[in-house]
């Protein structure tokens, strides 16, 4: 009997011992790991404030002697950041929202109504997923082009707004965990399938909702390959392709595009730091059920 | 009272399914035909049976660019072990674990634009950050983007960096789904910690790894934007990925019946690749 005990104790210790060598190896691990992947941003920082001329000082100076609030300003009012962070914000906004009210829409019906050739609809949807983007990016072009719509925002913004698969796919695989007594419930209160929708599946859904809706914020405000195809007319260039812009007109001037850079980041960072919760939660859904 | 029903959901479902109608299968179907025509997108397009096709076969550089694509895709393998590894780490019960998380997951969230400009000064031979520092345990570093032996080197070490927080936040979830009582048995009878990691955790994780390789490898066969800014697909078109050449013939060149050609073959080998990937993973996938 204590023969065990004490075999079974030195065993916890050693399992203890273990824990805590695993535990040192992790967080080395993990903080070289996260030094690598903040470094250029500190750098990118840094370069930001610099004073032009200094940027590649050997031994690099990580904190500038003056800080050059003055790059900042430059690209805000000279180097047009602020003219496509505008332009930006005006081709995502009715993409962002109304894409996502029609994907939460044909979400909850195709996860909890019923109708002929529901599935069929479903995998022809999904099949947009699987075919590349690419094979559709020309004949879209010529399209485009036909109607007039080249060199104007509308090829950016009207497809956006009916909805994509991805967004509909992940919506629905959250309509499916919801409790199908709460519409019943609804149904017995004489609410037709719309108000059902917008009163109970939305306001429950918000998670989801969010998620859903950041990652088209970041997909549309990181989106370089449409705006480079459509749009030609710098006044009309998007965040994206006046940074781009910037490594052709700036070429030495690097705490320029730094600057460019850093304030490119600032909305996603913002973004993701008060909805990490809901963004984090969102992947990892979607993670395991795909 | 059905039928009603059924209208309500149509009316739902309706705007994804048009735009799909509008915006992929009108194109799609055009495309196809585009790419056995040659078209400069200015002339109405002319017939011209497998032309496309046959000199796509002997364009020496399409072979290149292909050459160079799956090259590039060595980056998935390398980025999908190292995500696992972090993700390994952040596992147990440590401290600053959304500190941790927020730094790995900065890249997928910044702008591709921004990250690659950052980049190409990085590896800037003379003034970049990664020389100067392998000058510090005294190796002369190359010069990554205009060298032809090293430009694609540069890019793959980029793009592990850049896709490293996405995959360790999925392998992340995976892990922590792995059933304690499964190690801990294990434990018992014996296995040390890398049989555990190897014969548990591995396994359990498989459906997570096939869902990351698929995915990583349709974004790779179809990865361009930062070869654009970083390299401009050079030196020597040695980081001339295929979607950048097909870019290139389209837009540049105006061929469009040419670029079409060069669509359709990568659009089959991404489904081949993607099938393939799914047969195979029958032997190497657990599901419950």
């Amino acid at each position: 009997m204590s023969n065990t005990a004490t075999a079974t104790g030195a065993w916890q210790q050693k399992k203890k011992a273990g824990e805590y060598v695993s535990k040192t190896l992790a967080y080395l691990f993990l903080l070289t790991g996260s030094l690598v992947m903040a470094i250029p941003f500190l750098w990118m920082l840094s370069t930001s404030l610099k004073e032009q001329g200094l940027e590649f000082e050997m031994p690099p100076k990580w904190i500038p002697e003056s800080f050059e609030w003055s790059n900042y300003v430059f690209v805000l009012t000279e180097a047009n950041v602020w003219h496509g962070y505008l332009n930006t914000m005006l081709v995502i906004t009715l993409p962002c929202l109304v894409g996502l009210f029609m994907n939460s829409l044909a979400a909850y019906a195709f996860a909890r109504m019923n109708f002929p050739a529901k599935n069929a609809l479903f995998v022809m949807l999904l099949a947009t997923m699987m075919i590349p983007g690419i094979v559709t990016m020309i004949p879209t072009f010529i399209l485009f082009k036909n109607i007039g719509w080249v060199d104007s925002w509308l090829p950016l913004i009207i497809p956006g707004m009916f909805g994509a698969a991805p967004g509909v796919f992940l919506l629905r695989q959250f309509f499916m965990t919801i409790p199908k007594e709460l519409e019943d419930a609804a149904k017995v209160d004489g609410l037709n399938p719309f108000q059902t929708f917008i009163r109970i599946m939305l306001p429950l859904s918000k998670p989801a909702v969010i998620t859903q809706g950041l990652l088209g914020f970041l997909a549309g405000y990181n989106d370089f390959l449409n705006p480079l195809i459509y749009i030609n007319s710098p006044e009309k260039f998007t965040l994206q392709l006046v940074l781009a812009s910037f490594q052709g007109e700036y070429t030495s001037q690097w705490t320029y595009i730094m600057a460019g850079s850093v304030l490119a980041l600032i909305p996603t960072l913002l973004l993701f730091f008060f909805a990490q919760k809901h963004f984090v939660e969102g992947i990892t859904m979607t993670g395991i059920k795909g | 009272m059905k039928r009603k029903e059924y209208l309500w959901a149509y009316l739902f479902v309706s705007a994804p399914i048009v735009g799909f109608l509008l915006f992929a299968f009108i194109p799609l179907s055009y495309s196809v035909y585009v790419s056995f025509t040659e078209y400069s997108g200015y002339q109405p397009p002319v017939f011209n049976g497998t032309d496309n096709y046959a000199k796509l076969m002997n364009d020496e550089l399409f072979w290149k660019t292909m050459y160079n694509t799956f090259y590039a895709a060595l980056g998935i393998p390398i980025g999908m072990a190292v995500a696992l590894g972090i993700a390994t780490a952040l596992n147990q019960k440590i401290r600053g674990i959304g500190l941790f998380r927020t730094l790995f997951f900065l890249p997928t969230i910044s702008s591709v634009i921004a990250l690659t400009l950052l980049w190409k000064w990085i590896f800037n031979d003379s003034y970049g950050l990664l020389n100067y520092l392998l000058e510090f345990v005294g190796i002369q570093g190359p010069a990554w983007l205009s060298s032809e032996r090293w430009a694609m080197p540069a890019m793959i070490i980029q793009g592990v960096w850049a896709t490293l927080g996405i995959n360790m936040i999925l392998y992340l979830a995976a892990l922590q789904g792995v059933p304690k009582s499964l190690h801990e048995s294990a434990e018992i009878d014996g296995a040390n910690r890398f049989q555990r990691f190897f014969r548990i955790t591995v396994p359990c994780i498989s459906p997570t790894t096939l869902y990351i390789l698929i995915t990583s490898t349709i974004a790779a066969l179809q990865d361009f934007p930062r070869f654009q800014i970083m390299t401009e697909g050079g030196p020597n078109y040695s980081t001339t990925t295929i979607v950048y050449y097909l870019f290139q013939n389209a837009f540049r060149y105006m061929s469009m019946g040419y670029a079409s050609a060069i669509a359709w073959m990568l659009g089959l080998l991404i489904l081949v690749i993607t099938l393939l990937n799914f047969w195979l993973s029958r032997r190497w996938v657990h599901y419950e």
